[in-house]
């Protein structure tokens, strides 16, 4: 029964939501806010089950037996959620808290932000080294691939056009960019994104059939 | 002995081969910061997907009911929260009544913040605008795409009270917003899942909302395929923002952060011109 219940259930909600597409009426229409709520609800849950698992894992590595480095930092992320956790819900006035002004606001635009935009802003630094290394004329496809980036590289940046602005217009580098952007790209997109929806389909009926199993564990 | 000419030109090029990217994180790092102690101003070329979106924000009649979503957090705020503050702008200027939720749980902070920037523009200091009246900020619902199907049949469920608690029926703006069909166009600033896609899917093709988009750069391939019927318009990336500044009449941070990312993208071009050069200098050695 473990298996089959859920199999059940999946079976059941699937086939709603798809017939709901197509009549948004009683009692499917009804059926799937119900459904959505009830996604809601797990997804909140799960938000918290991450933030456990999290909290669980930081706190196994700051006291185990091992003297890591990572020690340090699992203390740290730990000392972080109870800070954000406590000041969040019992001294940021409840339902509030994130209203400009209060505590956790305050965390919020004067830590979190600043260390995460810098956390993210490093990408810049290990893309151009990565574009070093990786932009090599090895092959005809990635000979292809450079001159595609070197174009759009120079042709997405306002000196693209200056330095080709004595060149006729529809030939400038943001226009050649463009026209890699506009063509070439959505081409190539939309055949991924057609590729993607076929799977993502069939990979949903297989759920919704039963055929696929893996997500309730086990063998 | 004096050294072997050839032998001294294939000992450079192997080191150009291999340049260690501490020297280029020094490069990277003074075109970034450098660029922010001067005054200096480029010709920014509008791009189509962002005129069509300028277009689709003008042709809203002022006063309109917009909705937006805001679904970024902190680490794509530097690309995404000058499209925040631009789009937050044009509303001000057309004195839209603003409905903003989010789907990340850090959208609506980064909406607050964005709409500070903006109202404190000395263009819109006479402007007065009462929260509950003029806009709301509903907050963060968890459920993803969920959340839009939901919205798509009731709001009031979906969103039971605003991002500081205060219950949606006591915010005269709500009364009389039921779904999705109710709102005269969405702008979309998005990160990633959920997002932009979502609400293509959901809301755009399923209610037939009225969109458009800004997304990071890494995003906009992606979206770029639903410009023109999904979505009336895209910003992409920094770009993007700083198109949108230009082309709307409000000039923000993205047009100066666009001298420091102009000289980055020349210097990464050189790296990788240095890289090939040597790549094929030292092919023959490598018995390629």
């Amino acid at each position: 029964m473990r298996r089959e219940i859920p199999t059940a259930i999946a079976f059941f909600v699937g086939i709603i939501c798809i017939i709901q597409f197509f009549i948004p009426h009683r009692p499917f229409g009804t059926l799937v806010d119900v459904f959505s709520d009830w996604f809601g609800i797990v997804a909140a849950f799960a938000i918290w089950l991450g933030a456990l698992n999290l909290l669980k894992v930081s706190l196994e590595r700051s006291f185990s037996k091992k003297k890591t480095h990572d020690r340090w930092y699992g203390l740290v992320v730990a000392a972080s959620f109870f800070l954000i956790f406590i000041i969040g819900m019992f001294m940021s006035g409840g339902d509030q808290f994130q209203v400009p002004g209060s505590r956790f606001d305050y965390l919020y635009v004067n830590i979190y932000t600043p260390l995460s935009s810098t956390m993210f802003a490093l990408l810049a630094f290990f893309v151009a080294s990565a574009s070093y290394r990786a932009f090599r004329a090895r092959s005809w496809e990635a000979t292809l691939l450079l001159i595609a980036a070197f174009f759009v590289m120079l042709g997405r940046a306002p000196i693209g056009d200056q330095l080709t602005g004595f060149m006729p217009e529809g030939y400038r580098l943001s226009e050649v960019a463009n026209w890699i952007m506009t063509y070439p790209q959505v081409a190539g997109q939309r055949a991924i994104m057609i590729g993607i929806a076929l799977g993502v389909a069939s990979a949903s009926l297989r759920l919704i059939l039963g055929l696929e199993r893996s997500y309730l564990g086990g063998e | 002995m004096a050294e072997n000419p050839t032998e001294m030109k294939t000992g450079l090029f192997d080191r150009l081969m291999r340049i260690d990217r501490r020297v280029i994180f020094v490069f990277i790092s003074v075109a970034l910061i450098v660029p922010l102690f001067f005054n200096v101003s480029q010709r920014i070329q509008v791009s189509p997907e962002v005129q069509m979106l300028n277009d689709a924000m003008s042709k809203v009649p002022d006063g309109a009911l917009v909705l937006y979503a805001m679904d970024y957090d902190p680490p794509s705020a530097p690309e995404l929260q000058p499209m925040a503050v631009a789009a937050f702008k044009v509303a001000l200027a057309k004195k839209f009544k603003m409905v903003i939720i989010g789907l990340w749980p850090q959208g609506p902070q980064q909406a607050n913040m964005a709409f500070e920037t903006a109202t404190h523009d000395p263009l819109f200091k006479d402007v007065k605008l009462t929260y509950g009246v003029d806009y709301v900020n509903l907050g963060f619902q968890s459920g993803n795409e969920a959340v839009i199907q939901k919205m798509g049949s009731d709001i009031p469920t979906t969103f039971p009270r605003d991002y500081a608690g205060t219950p949606v029926d006591q915010l005269p703006l709500m009364k009389g917003i039921k779904n999705l069909g109710n709102f005269d166009f969405m702008v979309n600033i998005s990160a990633g899942y959920p997002g932009t896609r979502e609400w293509v899917q959901f809301g755009a093709d399923r209610f037939g909302l009225k969109m458009v988009s800004g997304s990071t750069a890494v995003q906009t391939t992606e979206m770029s395929p639903y410009v023109g019927k999904q979505l009336l318009g895209l910003m992409g990336g920094m770009r993007g923002a700083a198109e949108f500044e230009q082309v709307s009449g409000y000039p923000g941070r993205a047009i100066k952060f666009m001298v420091g990312q102009s000289v980055a993208h020349v210097i990464v071009i050189v790296f990788i011109v240095i890289g090939n050069i040597a790549y094929f200098a030292t092919r023959k050695k490598r018995g390629a």
